[in-house]
This record gives C-alpha cells, structure tokens and sequence, in this order.
C-alpha cells in the first residue's frame, strides 16, 4: 500500500502549498510584482514539463549531485517531483475559486474594517474552497493514478507489482487487478465529496435544488 | 454649520474611472445626527460618493474629512477609519457561508478584538432590536431579501460607527419589503445616527430627510431642505428629473 501513502503525504503538501501559491499570486500592488512573477513562473514552468519526466529528473538526477542532507530514497524524491507538480495544478485551481467570489465580497468585508488578509482568510478563501471542490478531487485523483509513474523509479508500488505478476507468467489479469484497486479507492471519495458538498449547499439554501 | 462639528465634510472630491469623470468636485457638510438624502438619475455619482467615503475608491483630487480628521490623507489607517463608517449596500452583500450571527460578530471579534461571547451578547441586542432575534442561526440564502437588508444593517451597526452610508438599500428590493427596511432606517435616524442615504424612494427622502442634496454628472447640482427641493427646485435639471420620477409614479 505504498502508493496510499504517499499520496496521503503529497496530498497534504500540496493543498497547503498551491494555497499559498494561489495566495502570494492575488497580492495586490506594485509591491509584490516580483512575488506575482515568480508564482506565475513557477506555475508555467512545472505544469509545462510532463511529469514523468519531473519524476525522472528527481529521481535519478537529484542523488547524482550527492548533495548532503538530502534523500536518495526513490519514493521519497518521486513523491516530491509530484507535489512539485500538482502543485501548480492546483494552485490554479484555487486561484479560480478565488476570482470566481464577487469583489462587493471583499468591499464588503473591507467596509467593515477587516483588513485584507483577515479578508482572504475569512470571507474569500472559505467561499473559494468549497466551489473548488469538485475539482480538486479531480486532480487528486490524478494524483493518485500518478503514484503509479513513482515505479519507474524502483520502488514496488501497484503497478510494479502488475508488472512483475504479468512479466514473469505473461498472464495480465494483475494489470486488471492493479487497476480495479485504483478505482477502487477512488470511487469513495468522489461519493463523500459529492455527500460533504450536498450537506453544505442544504445547510446555506433555502428549498431543494432548482 | 461650522466644520468644527461637522460628521463628514467633503472639500472638492474628484474621482474618475479612466476617462470617465464621475465626481466633478463634490462639496458637502454633513452635521452630526443629521439625516441627508442624495437623489439623483443611475450613473449620477450618488454610489462613487460613499464609496469614496468609506474609502473602498481612492479619491484623484480633493479631501473627506470625518469628525474632524482628514481620512484621505496619505499614511492614515483605511481600517481604523472604516470602522467608524457604516456602509450598507443595494446587493446587501451578506456573507453567504456565514450564519447571520456569523455576519453580525465578524467585525466586532475580528477588527474591535471582542470575545466570541461579548461579540455574540451584543450582536443578540442588536438583533432583537431590529425584530431579528429568532433568525440568529440562519444562513442569509434562507432569509427574504427584507431580511437580509435588515441583516446586512446590523452588520454595520456592530462597530458602533458614529456615520453610516446607505446605498440604495431597498432597490433590490420587492415593493411590499420595501417598508420594513424603511422603518428600520427611520428607528436610526430617530435614534440621532447621522446617515447619507443614497435613494430612489422620493415619499421616504421627503419624510425622513433633514436636507436632500441633487446630483447630476457628478455635480451636486441644488441641496436644501426638502419642501423646497421636491415642490419648487431651482436648477431646470431637478424639475426635469423629478417630472421623470411622478411620470414614473415613483413620487
């Protein structure tokens, strides 16, 4: 089950960092043009590049350098290449919840003299997550497929498994197997999300769905 | 009239958006439990101004001052001054993931540094005030648009400013919802809250109104008591535009 672990991990590293990616790229001014820039580039760069090849690139290229204190664990750097990248999925689908709540939100929440991190915090980004929901799931379920990519590094996860199954007896019902196992996990957790979103649009609208 | 003791004072206000000049210099005093109504056609300027005053648009020109004390200068602190203003909006502009209680107490645990608690006991009194009390856990998607308005009112009142601005409130509204927003705004005035109230409601400005000022492109074109505004206004762009407002039946 090592593909639900590191899914768990990188999925919690990357709803808190493409939020403060999605953040640091909202921030108003002339200020933090240079802060907007690079969140922007970070964000065209590492959706550019195919992931396996970020995979590749961690994996392999990062314990070449024989840095000190890091890792030459293949999970733990395939895991890291994926949280690079979906990242910078994600940060931009945050950034449309964000701009999809309406300014008269923030002149709102400004006219009573919150300031505008308190604005962000308490207006904005809880209305901004809950229309993104759907979606996020949609990315972490390609998050977890992607797990899968991590084999090529070494480690045995699911699809290795398969891989050896079907290799050594040129019998692949273990692809099938491997694969029914993906669904399998995905499927709950695209009926809680629909379950948690229902609850939550019960609880703020009047009467049934229009 | 003296500036002394004036609530608001606004000195040649400008405002343009791009090209587009919405506030030609903007001169109005606004005393202290005073009650002022701006009448006006859409896109007249009514709106900008008390967006300008609570600071949500920066002024190109000229200067606001509120009790005394210049809010348009450069280095003052928006949200100390926002505090002590009131705005309400024509949309009312409710926090939809928030219970009314939780739109009430933002402000007040937020920005004033209240305790849930105290920030809940006085949100309860305002409420209960205003014939809300048993709406305290609703969400405002569940409330009818008088409601929210009304919500959305003492929302505004919970930093205890000393001036509140009111965005044609009651456009959004159904005509039968109109009266109970009216009532509460009427209760305010006759508590000694100085107001600005932006408004097409003509019998209300009448009513409620110690002087009406008339905007037109950005000019406060004529401003009196409003007796005199409403049967016998001076400048020819107030005749024609309340002739429009009785054709219209809104008078």
């Amino acid at each position: 089950m090592l593909n639900i672990k590191i899914f768990l991990v990188a999925e919690v590293l990357i709803l808190i960092l493409a939020l403060v990616l999605a953040v640091l790229r909202q921030l108003p001014g002339p200020v933090f043009f240079p802060i907007r820039l690079l969140a922007i580039g970070y964000t065209d760069l590492f959706r550019g590049i195919p992931t396996i090849l970020l995979v590749y690139l961690f994996g392999f290229g990062i314990p070449t350098l024989q840095l000190a204190h890091v890792t030459n664990n293949p999970v733990y750097l395939g895991a890291a290449a994926l949280v690079v990248v979906y990242t910078a999925y994600v940060s931009e689908v945050y950034r449309a919840g964000i701009e999809s709540v309406h300014p008269s939100q923030e002149a709102a929440a400004r006219s009573l003299g919150l300031t505008r991190g308190q604005t962000m915090r308490t207006v904005i980004l809880p209305q901004a997550v809950r229309r993104v929901i759907p979606p996020l799931l949609n990315d972490f379920i390609g998050l977890q497929k992607d797990t899968a990519l991590i084999s090529v590094l070494g480690p045995v996860e699911a699809q290795q498994r398969a891989t050896l199954g079907a290799s050594s007896e040129f019998n692949y019902t273990p692809y099938v197997v491997a694969a029914f196992f993906f669904v399998l996990i995905t499927v709950p957790q695209a009926r809680l999300t629909d379950l948690l979103i229902e609850r939550d649009r019960k609880r703020q609208m009047a009467g049934g769905r229009v | 009239m003296s500036t002394a003791t004036a609530a608001l004072v606004c000195t040649d206000v400008h405002k343009s958006f791009g090209k587009l000049e919405v506030l030609k210099g903007i001169d109005l005093s606004v005393d202290e439990h005073e009650v002022i109504c701006l009448i006006g056609a859409s896109g007249s300027g009514k709106s900008t101004l008390l967006r300008c005053i609570n600071l949500l648009e920066p002024i190109n020109r000229g200067s606001i001052r509120v009790a005394g004390e210049e809010i348009t200068a450069p280095g003052v602190n928006v949200n100390q001054v926002r505090r002590g203003i009131g705005i309400v909006f024509q949309a009312f502009n409710l926090f939809p993931h928030m219970s009314v209680m939780g739109n009430v107490t933002l402000a007040p645990r937020k920005v004033m540094g209240l305790s849930r608690s105290q920030a809940e006991a006085e949100a309860v009194e305002l409420l209960d005030r205003f014939g809300l009390a048993d709406k305290r856990d609703e969400y405002p998607d569940r409330l009818s648009g008088g409601q929210q308005q009304r919500v959305a009112i003492v929302r505004a009142l919970a930093t205890h400013p000393q001036l509140m601005l009111l965005d044609e409130v009651t456009s959004a509204l159904d005509p039968e919802l109109v009266a109970e927003v009216l009532n509460v705004i009427r209760e305010l005035a006759e508590g000694g809250m100085t107001m600005l109230i932006a408004t097409h409601e003509m019998g209300f400005a009448r009513d409620i109104a110690r002087r009406v000022c008339f905007l037109d492109e950005g000019v406060l074109l004529e401003q009196g008591p409003p007796e005199q505004i409403f049967s016998s206004p001076r400048e020819e762009r107030t005749q024609q535009f309340l002739q429009r407002i009785i054709e219209a039946g809104r008078m």
